[in-house]
């Protein structure tokens, strides 16, 4: 059985139906792309497996590790080795990095049945993490993501997951807003991250993260459902030809060429 | 009108059962209590009072007793000067019945130029069933340095109805704070007023978290180039009642205030705020802001927020802003998102919320131990 399976997942928000039926199953090991243009889905998607409640999911089925993830609250998701890396990682003035990182690292040992670390342990562990994705350990001082520059905010979100360790790890446009030398870090980070027991969903808008983490197969999403599945070659072809090759309509394609 | 009668009237068998005083002090607290007797216990017409009843407490008949204080200091013979020059009788009846009880006074003289390293400490701690009026005096000299912390507790049920005068003078550096942790079962009003000299910097911290019924003033008049702050968190749940009315009297040019009132509502607790600005004609070049912030944790929960500024003068910058909110969605659902459970997310949040205000208190072991209460508290709200 893979690892994730979804089945004709459809979910709204408000009364607008954005997923409308996707298909897909995702083994331990795998890294999986998905495309899309803007609207298309893709992060709602990335939300519905996470939990967020603002999305109603209204048919379907999800099933993780054999459990039925749509019933899991979104701490039992984490806890069970679900991570998602935000898109727009949240600004939370008054809790430190630190505190956060470690509240939710010894929640997910407990789940694990190991020991919690204490604070000379959780330190060094942090401080190799922080060292892979080149992070001032400053920031561990200071509050959540709060003044936190965008590309900062990016490698928070990968240091954090490669603190936690999840078995399937979620990453929502990650490459945005990120210049050359932090899609370098960011990527780096990721990969480090990958082997056999781990499972992946990129998701992006632009092929150019995947020449960093390369995927073992492309989903392209349009209008809530995925319209093709193929290997990273589909990833380069989009590239090359845009989501118009495939009939899709993209506004943020011809800016995105420039 | 014969129930408001009828409510004094204990207060006048508890004003004659008092032991006569030296004659500047009887005259001082009959004074105080005709003006009492005149005023009466203000009623939700009052406009000062618009949102707190004080009902309760005119019907309840508790004997007076004298304020237990870990300071305590008879009044002499002689009259005492600054007492009761500052806070006066004439406009609020709680000061004028706090007046007409004077007997033991908390008196703190820090002579011009002293910098104290240790704060000062008082701690009011109330009999059950009984009334108290506690008095503090604190005068500090031109140039000097020091923190008060007033702590009030108790415990069953009980009336604290205190006043504390603050002078300070030119160039003083005052920190001054203020913990209400009175029973849940408890009545407390109280006034702080404060006069402040030329270019003195006074910052005042209220943390308010027990009692049934609570009202705070905190009065505070400023002097040329004076810098004031006047900061105040207020965490309420079940049917607990909160009012805190704060009067930031710009009276001379140059003058800097900043305000900035937090507040957690949960349950059926309701919570007021009331910020009046005063700045008069001659107060040019004042710069005054006031922030007040609620956090509603339910849905039954009631705030009244209500700015009132008063501006005389044409060369001035006051803003003022008031937010009430709940926790964020999205940030909770990050917090989630890491393993960390909804209640445990809940109290983390709310505990960020008041974050802010108890970083600015400078006296560390006040802050440690506050840290402390608080973390308690958010986890028995979350749960």
């Amino acid at each position: 059985m893979s690892l994730l399976e979804i089945k004709d997942l459809h979910a709204t928000v408000g009364d607008r139906e954005i997923l409308k039926g996707i298909d897909l199953a995702v083994n331990a090991g795998e890294v999986h792309a998905i495309m899309g243009p803007n609207g298309s889905g893709k992060s709602t998607l990335a939300q519905v497996l996470a939990g967020r409640e603002l999305y109603i999911v209204t048919a379907g089925a999800v099933t993780y590790d054999g459990k039925d993830l749509l019933a899991m609250a979104p701490e039992d998701r984490a806890r069970e080795g679900i991570f998602l890396a935000f898109q727009y990682p949240v600004e939370i003035p008054g809790v430190s990095n630190m505190y956060f990182l470690k509240a939710a690292l010894n929640t997910i040992r407990k789940t694990r049945g190991l020991e919690e670390l204490d604070a000379f342990d959780f330190l060094n562990l942090v401080k190799e993490k922080m060292k892979l994705m080149e992070m001032d350990q400053a920031l561990l001082n200071r509050p959540v993501n709060t003044g936190f520059s965008g590309g900062e905010k990016k490698r928070n979100e990968i240091f954090q997951m490669a603190v936690l360790e999840p078995r399937l790890a979620i990453l929502d446009e990650t490459d945005s807003g990120l210049d050359i030398d932090a899609l370098r870090t960011v990527a780096g980070g990721v990969n480090a991250l990958r082997g056999p027991e781990r499972a992946m969903i990129v998701v992006t808008h632009y092929q150019r993260l995947l020449n960093y983490i390369v995927p073992d197969f492309v989903h392209v999403l349009s209008e809530g459902r995925i319209v093709k599945s193929g290997g990273k070659e589909l990833a380069l072809q989009l590239e090359e030809s845009g989501y118009a090759a495939l009939g899709i309509e993209d506004e943020e394609e011809a800016v995105g060429k420039v | 009108m014969t129930a408001v009668s009828e409510q004094i009237g204990t207060w006048v068998s508890e004003f004659t059962r008092q032991d006569p005083a030296a004659p500047w002090l009887q005259q001082l607290r009959e004074a105080a209590f005709r003006r009492f007797v005149d005023l009466g216990f203000p009623t939700t017409h009052d406009e000062e009072w618009r949102f707190t009843s004080v009902a309760a407490i005119a019907r309840k008949n508790f004997p007076v007793a004298l304020p237990k204080l870990s300071e305590p200091r008879p009044l002499g013979s002689g009259p005492e000067p600054h007492l009761a020059k500052y806070a006066s009788f004439h406009q609020n009846p709680f000061v004028a019945l706090n007046t007409a009880f004077l007997n033991r006074v908390a008196v703190f003289r820090i002579p011009a130029g002293t910098v104290l390293e240790e704060p000062i400490e008082i701690t009011y701690e109330a009999t059950p069933e009984t009334a108290v009026h506690p008095r503090t005096l604190i005068l500090i000299g031109a140039n000097a340095q020091c923190s008060i912390v007033e702590t009030y507790k108790g415990e069953g049920r009980y009336f604290t109805n205190a006043v504390t005068e603050i002078v300070a003078g030119e160039g003083a550096v005052v920190g001054h704070y203020k913990i209400q942790r009175e029973s849940r079962e408890a009545f407390h009003i109280a006034t702080i007023q404060v006069h402040l000299g030329r270019s003195a910097n006074f910052s005042a911290h209220s943390i308010s978290l027990g009692g049934a019924l609570v009202r705070n003033d905190v009065n505070a008049v400023l002097s040329e180039g004076t810098e004031a702050t006047l900061n105040g968190l207020y965490i309420v749940n079940g049917t607990q009642h909160i009012d805190n009315h704060t009067v930031i009297d710009h009276a001379k040019p140059h003058g800097t205030s900043h305000e900035l009132y937090k507040g957690i509502l949960d349950g059926q607790a309701h919570a007021v705020f009331n910020g009046r600005i005063i700045v008069r004609k001659d107060a040019q070049k004042t710069d005054s802001k006031q922030t007040n912030k609620n956090l509603v944790l339910s849905d039954e929960a009631v705030i009244d927020t209500k700015p009132e500024l008063q501006i005389l003068a044409d060369d001035v910058r006051c803003t003022h802003g008031a937010t009430i909110g709940q926790l964020d969605a999205e940030s909770l659902f990050y917090l989630r998102s890491r393993g960390i459970g909804k209640e445990e997310a809940r109290s983390l949040l709310t505990w960020a919320f008041a974050q802010d205000i108890v970083d600015r208190i400078k006296v560390q072991s006040l802050k440690d131990s506050l840290e402390g209460i608080l973390f308690e508290k958010f986890h028995e709200h979350a749960h």
